[in-house]
C-alpha cells in the first residue's frame, strides 16, 4: 500500500499556503524575519524559544507548526514512530557568515555559542523534535535543488521498514534575504482522499505554487 | 539482503591508509599535539592535524596539490585509497558516493552572504566529487554534526537494502579550522591538555581532522577470509536540548536499541563497543547511562577521540573503520587518557590493548541538534 | 547600583533575544536558571561573553561564573567588582 502526503505547506514570497490553499499573508513585511514573527502571531502560538533560534530554524519551525495544526496529540509523549527528513542547498551558511564576522576582528573578537550552536543544518531538526518530543529516526541532506526522488526514496524506506509510521519531509532554505520552505507530512496508514506519496507528486506540489 | 563492507581508507595525522592508522593505536600514538599557531586561535591548544608536507606529499602520487582545497585533497586521497583494494566500479551507474561533513570547506567562508566563495557550498563540493571520480550518480552529502558519519553509513546501507544502488562509497571528512576551534572554545569545552574519555579527570574534548571511506557493496567479497556486514543500525533523537545531551540517556538508548533489534541481538552477544566519548563531562556520563539502560556493561569500550581528536563528519567513519580492523585482528583498542573512571556506571573501559574473540561490536555517536546513531558490524566467517 | 541593575537587564534581555520582556518583568533577585527566567547552559555561556564584551571580564573558572551568574543582584555585583572598560 502506498504511503499518503496528509499535508503540506509552502512558505515563500511572505505567504504560507496550507494544502495548497493561502493559509496566512504578509507580503509587505519589511525582511523575512518581521514576516516569520508576524506567522507565528497569526498561529497564536507563545514559544520563547524561537526568538533564540537562526533563520533557518525559524522557517523550518513555521512550516511544521503549520502541517501540525490538525494533530493536537503530538508533544504531549515522547514518540519515536515521527521521523523527519529535511534538505536544502544553502546548509546553515546564513548563519555561518554571521558567526565568521564575530571572529575575523582579533580586535573585536566575541564568538557566540548560542550563534555557533546554529553552524550546523541539523539543528533545525532538533527544535522541532524538541518542540514535539519527537525521537525518531532524523536526517538532513544537502542538494543543489529539491531532490524528490532522494526524499521518496529514503522516506518510503523508512515507513516501508517499519522505522516510522510518519515523516516530516521537505525542503527547508535560507540566505541572505531570500527563503523558501516546501514541508509534507508523510503518512503510512494516510486517509485515501489524501495525495497519494510519490515522486510525481512531490515535485507537482513543490512546483505548485 | 546482507550489506558488506568491502574496502575501507582512513586519512589522520597518524597516516594515510587503515593499516598505518591501526599500527598507530596498537603503539598508543596520539595524533593530538600542542599547537601554537596563531592562524588557528590566540591561545595554544591541544587538537589532532595533518601535517601540509606530508599531505601534498602523499597527495601529489595522484595529482597536482596546487589547484585542491586542503578538504578536496583528503577526500580525493581518501577515496582513491579505499577504491585501490576494491573491486567496485565508481564509475558504475549502480554506485553512489555519499560525503559525511559538517562544514566541508569552510576555510573559504566570507563575512558577507554577497561575496560567498562557490567552494562553500556543500552541494557544489559533491559535484566537484562527482565530477572528479566520473560518477554517474549525484554524490550525496548528509550533514548532521557529530552523528554525520553513521547516519551516511546508514543511509548507504538503506538505499543499497532498499534496491537503489548496489555499491556506495561513504566518505567522512572535515578540516581543522578556526571557525570550529573558536565555536567550541566558547562553549568553554576544549580541554586544556589531550582529551581523556570517560576520566574522573576529564575537562573536554580535543578536535582534530581527516578523513574515512567505506566501500560497501551488496555481494560478499570473495578475496577475504573474513567479512564483515552491517547488522543493524538506528538514528534518534533527545527531542531535550539543542546543544546539552539528555541527562537520561533515552535519545541514544531508544538507537541503539533498535540498532541491536534490527541485528535481532541480544545485548550480550555485543563483544565491544566503539563509543562517542568526546571527554565532556556531561556527553560521557549521558553514553554510560545508555550503555547500561541497554545492558551493555559487559561489553569492552573505549574512545579513539584520543588518538584523533573529535574529526566531527569524519568520527563515525574513521571510528567505523577501527573498529572493523579491530574484529579483523580480534584486538580492542586501549582507550587513550582513561585511568579512573568518571561516570557513574560501572563501564568496561579498555585501559590496555585487549586480545580477544570480536563477532559482534556496536558503533555510537551522538552530537549538537540531538542526534543519536548506532550501527552493528558483524563477522561472517567465509567457509 | 541601581543603574547598573537596570543595565544589565536591558543587556540580557538584547543578548538573550527575550523577545517582548522588560526590565521590570526581571526580577533582580530571582534565580536567572532554571526556576525564573528559565535560561539554559547556553545562556550561561552568553552572558559569560556579554561580560567579556561589554565589561572585559574574562571569566575562566567555570565554578566563578556560576556563583556570579546566580541572580542580576550578584551578576551586577559581579560586574562592579571586576569591571575594566
Amino acid at each position: 500500500m502506498n504511503s499518503r502526503i496528509t499535508q503540506y505547506c509552502i512558505i515563500r514570497n511572505g505567504k504560507i499556503f496550507l494544502n495548497g490553499e493561502e493559509f496566512f499573508s504578509n507580503d509587505i513585511a519589511e525582511s523575512p524575519l518581521v514576516f516569520f514573527k508576524s506567522a507565528l502571531k497569526h498561529l497564536n502560538i507563545s514559544y520563547p524559544k524561537f526568538y533564540k533560534m537562526d533563520s533557518l530554524s525559524k522557517l523550518a519551525f513555521l512550516a511544521s507548526e503549520v502541517i501540525l495544526i490538525q494533530d493536537k496529540a503530538r508533544g504531549s509523549f515522547p514518540n519515536d514512530r515521527v521521523a523527519l527528513v529535511l534538505s536544502n542547498s544553502v546548509s546553515c551558511l546564513d548563519t555561518d557568515v554571521e558567526y565568521q564576522k564575530s571572529i575575523s576582528d582579533r580586535n573585536n573578537y566575541y564568538p557566540s555559542p548560542a550563534l555557533f550552536v546554529y553552524t550546523l543544518p541539523n539543528i533545525m531538526i532538533g527544535e522541532i523534535c524538541i518542540r514535539n518530543k519527537y525521537q525518531g529516526e532524523n536526517i538532513f541532506f544537502c542538494s543543489e535543488a529539491f531532490n524528490a526522488d532522494l526524499i521518496y526514496s529514503y522516506v518510503n524506506m523508512l515507513l516501508q521498514t517499519n522505522k516510522a509510521d510518519k515523516c516530516i519531509t521537505g525542503w527547508i532554505d535560507f540566505l541572505g534575504n531570500s527563503y523558501e520552505a516546501v514541508l509534507f507530512l508523510i503518512e503510512r496508514e494516510g486517509n485515501s482522499n489524501t495525495i497519494e506519496f510519490n515522486i510525481e507528486n512531490l515535485n507537482k506540489l513543490y512546483k505548485g505554487i | 539482503m546482507k550489506v558488506y563492507i568491502e574496502s575501507d581508507n582512513i586519512i589522520s595525522p597518524l597516516g594515510f591508509t587503515t593499516g598505518e592508522n591501526f599500527s598507530a593505536l596498537l603503539e598508543c600514538r596520539s595524533g593530538i599535539k600542542f599547537h601554537k599557531d596563531k592562524k588557528y586561535s590566540q591561545n595554544d591548544f591541544y587538537a589532532a592535524i595533518i601535517d601540509d608536507i606530508a599531505l601534498d606529499d602523499h597527495f601529489s602520487e595522484i595529482a597536482d596539490p596546487t589547484g585542491y582545497t586542503r578538504f578536496e585533497k583528503l577526500c580525493i586521497s581518501s577515496i582513491a585509497g579505499a577504491l585501490k583494494q576494491s573491486s567496485v566500479d565508481i564509475e558504475s551507474h549502480r554506485t553512489v558516493i555519499i560525503l559525511s561533513t559538517t562544514k566541508g570547506n569552510i576555510d573559504y567562508l566570507s563575512e558577507t552572504s554577497e561575496t560567498l566563495n562557490p567552494k562553500v557550498y556543500l552541494w557544489n563540493t559533491a559535484k566537484f566529487l562527482k565530477e572528479y571520480f566520473k560518477s554517474r550518480n549525484d554524490v550525496l552529502v548528509v550533514s548532521t554534526a557529530c552523528i554525520s558519519g553513521i547516519s551516511a553509513l546508514l543511509m548507504g546501507q538503506r538505499l543499497i537494502q532498499s534496491g537503489i544502488y548496489d555499491n556506495a562509497v561513504v566518505c567522512g571528512c572535515d578540516i581543522f579550522s578556526s571557525f570550529v576551534l573558536s565555536g567550541f572554545q566558547s562553549f568553554q569545552a576544549i580541554s586544556h591538555s589531550p582529551c581523556r574519555p570517560f576520566d574522573a579527570d576529564r575537562s573536554g574534548i580535543s578536535l582534530g581532522e581527516g578523513c574515512g571511506t567505506l566501500i560497501l557493496t551488496n555481494s560478499k567479497p570473495e578475496k577475504s577470509s573474513i567479512n564483515i556486514r552491517i547488522s543493524g543500525g538506528a538514528i534518534s533523537n533527545d527531542a531535550n536540548h539543542i546543544s546539552g545531551p539528555s541527562r537520561t540517556g533515552d535519545g541514544l538508548t531508544i538507537a541503539i536499541d533498535k540498532a541491536m533489534g534490527e541485528a535481532v541481538f541480544s545485548p550480550d552477544v555485543i563483544d565491544f563497543i566503539s563509543a562517542h566519548g568526546t571527554a565532556t563531562p556531561y556527553n560521557d556520563e549521558m553514553e554510560a547511562i545508555a550503555f547500561a539502560t541497554s545492558g551493555l556493561l559487559k561489553s569492552s569500550v573505549n574512545s579513539l577521540k584520543g588518538y584523533f581528536g573529535h574529526t566531527l563528519g569524519a568520527a563515525g567513519t574513521i571510528e567505523s573503520i577501527v573498529t572493523l580492523e579491530s574484529m579483523r585482528q580480534n584486538v580492542v583498542i586501549k582507550s587513550i587518557g582513561y585511568e579512573t573512571s568518571g561516570v557513574s556506571q560501572e563501564l568496561n573501559v579498555a585501559k590496555s590493548n585487549i586480545q580477544t574473540q570480536l563477532t559482534h561490536c556496536l558503533k555510537t555517536a551522538s552530537g549538537f541538534g540531538g542526534g543519536n546513531a548506532a550501527i552493528v558490524f558483524s563477522k561472517v566467517e567465509n567457509e | 547600583m541601581d543603574e547598573l541593575i537596570l543595565k544589565v537587564k536591558n543587556e540580557i534581555i538584547t543578548a538573550l533575544k527575550l523577545e517582548g520582556m522588560t526590565p521590570d518583568e526581571i526580577d533582580t533577585d530571582a534565580p536567572l536558571f532554571n526556576e525564573g527566567l528559565g535560561l539554559d547552559s547556553i545562556d550561561a555561556l552568553e552572558l559569560i561573553v556579554l561580560m567579556d564584551k561589554n565589561y572585559g571580564i574574562v571569566v575562566e573558572d567555570p565554578k566563578v561564573g556560576k556563583q556570579a551568574l546566580e541572580s542580576v543582584r550578584t551578576m551586577a555585583e559581579f560586574i562592579k567588582n571586576n569591571r575594566k572598560s
